[in-house]
């Protein structure tokens, strides 16, 4: 597993922690049942305090991609499969709105957005 | 763990005036605050050094003098004097210390010696201001204790021993049924392991609060000078104007946004911006 957080950022360091944890998961690279670093054991590898490494477990539990069983630690939970496709959706869709707004700032229409990416797909 | 309520202490030309603050188990405290703030004294009257006037010290729940002795056994104290015998050497005073601990635990004690590059035979007169420290800390951590305090435990090292004394601290709170309880005037280390700060000042609590809380609080404004009016420099919690602009502290930076745009740079402050800016407006 590996977690790189940068003190200058904007982002909080909690939230740094859940998002790269959070992308491991859905990209596969962490399995269910997987087991987790425990939150101190974090907390001393990127030495920050322990109630930062807590909120962001704590963050990854209420959004359900993890658990936590007192005494044996957290583990990556069963992801239901169609939540799954819907957020790997959802992420997409974030960056193609992006692209919708940075399209429509430089005056680049729907259908030369839409050959462009049918191009890409073709290509890959 | 550690409940300090109402803690008033009166020398006459400074007071320790109604400090309250808690610790809970398997957290890192930090105390700050400029020199003369009241971190010695606190400590001191925590560790039953001197008398208080009236307040309430509670340690794992219990009067801190009604059971000083079972107290004391459970926690690693770390004092910022040298209160050793000068002429014995590391060994034969902590001959004299181990006794006093149910828990001693020697084979640790030596291994920290080691790990810290101390010649145990060596005469306490010999060693250095760091080295002291070393040894105090080694003493402090051998007999495992449940709560470790440190009056300035930091400021005599340097810089590569602190983050080593700092990965010390880290494996002591592996087990969440510890704390520590530190004063320092190194911020810096604190930005990294503390879970709480409690800041003091002039005798007074500022605040304690968890750190993340903090520095997601406040925020540094740096601006033109030509914003700043009557009202604005009431927003601050202190302020720096110079020719060429204007720097301070704010609780409330989202406000300042709204009221000046883009036109000024909020910055997140370091816990020294805190203390610092918090100090100098006290003095103004």
């Amino acid at each position: 597993m590996k977690i790189i957080i940068s003190n200058s950022s904007d982002e909080p360091i909690y939230e740094q922690i859940s998002r790269q944890i959070k992308e491991m998961i859905i990209k596969g690279e962490l399995e269910e049942g997987e087991i987790l670093p425990s939150i101190r054991g974090l907390a001393k590898d990127l030495q920050i305090s322990v109630i930062t490494t807590k909120r962001a477990y704590e963050e990854l539990e209420r959004e359900g991609f993890i658990e936590t069983v007192p005494g044996k630690g957290s583990f990556v939970a069963m992801q239901n499969k169609e939540l799954m496709k819907e957020k790997k959706l959802k992420i997409i869709e974030e960056k193609l709105a992006e692209i919708v707004r940075e399209s429509k700032m430089l005056g680049i229409g729907y259908e030369e957005i839409a050959d462009m990416l049918k191009i890409l797909f073709e290509e890959e | 763990m550690l409940e300090v309520i109402n803690l008033t202490k009166n020398f006459g030309n400074f007071k320790l005036d109604n400090v309250s603050f808690k610790l809970e188990p398997g957290y890192i405290m930090g105390f700050i605050g400029p020199n003369g703030a009241g971190k010695s004294t606190t400590i001191k009257l925590i560790m039953n050094l001197l008398k208080k006037d009236s307040g309430e010290i509670r340690i794992f729940g219990k009067d801190h003098i009604k059971h000083e002795k079972e107290i004391k056994d459970r926690i690693g104290f770390v004092y910022d004097e040298s209160f050793f015998y000068e002429d014995l050497s590391i060994n034969q005073m902590k001959n004299i210390i181990a006794p006093f601990y149910s828990r001693w635990d020697n084979k640790k004690f030596d291994q920290y010696i080691k790990e810290f590059n101390l010649d145990p035979h060596q005469k306490i007169k010999k060693l250095s201001k760091g080295m002291k420290m070393k040894f105090s800390l080694a003493l402090a951590l051998s007999h495992n204790a449940d709560l470790i305090i440190m009056d300035e435990p930091t400021s005599g090292l340097d810089p590569v021993f602190r983050r080593e004394v700092l990965d010390i601290l880290y494996d002591v709170i592996q087990d969440e049924g510890k704390s520590i309880f530190f004063s320092t005037h190194i911020t810096t280390d604190l930005e990294k392991i503390a879970d709480y700060i409690t800041f003091i000042n002039n005798g007074k609590i500022v605040f304690s609060k968890p750190k993340d809380e903090i520095l997601e609080t406040y925020g540094i404004v740096k601006g033109d000078n030509s914003l700043l009016d009557t009202d604005t420099r009431k927003e601050f919690i202190g302020l720096r104007v110079t020719k060429v602009g204007f720097e301070g502290l704010t609780d409330n930076p989202q406000k300042f946004r709204r009221k000046f745009g883009d036109s000024i740079i909020i910055e997140k402050p370091t816990l020294e911006d805190i203390m610092v800016y918090s100090v100098r407006s006290e003095r103004l």
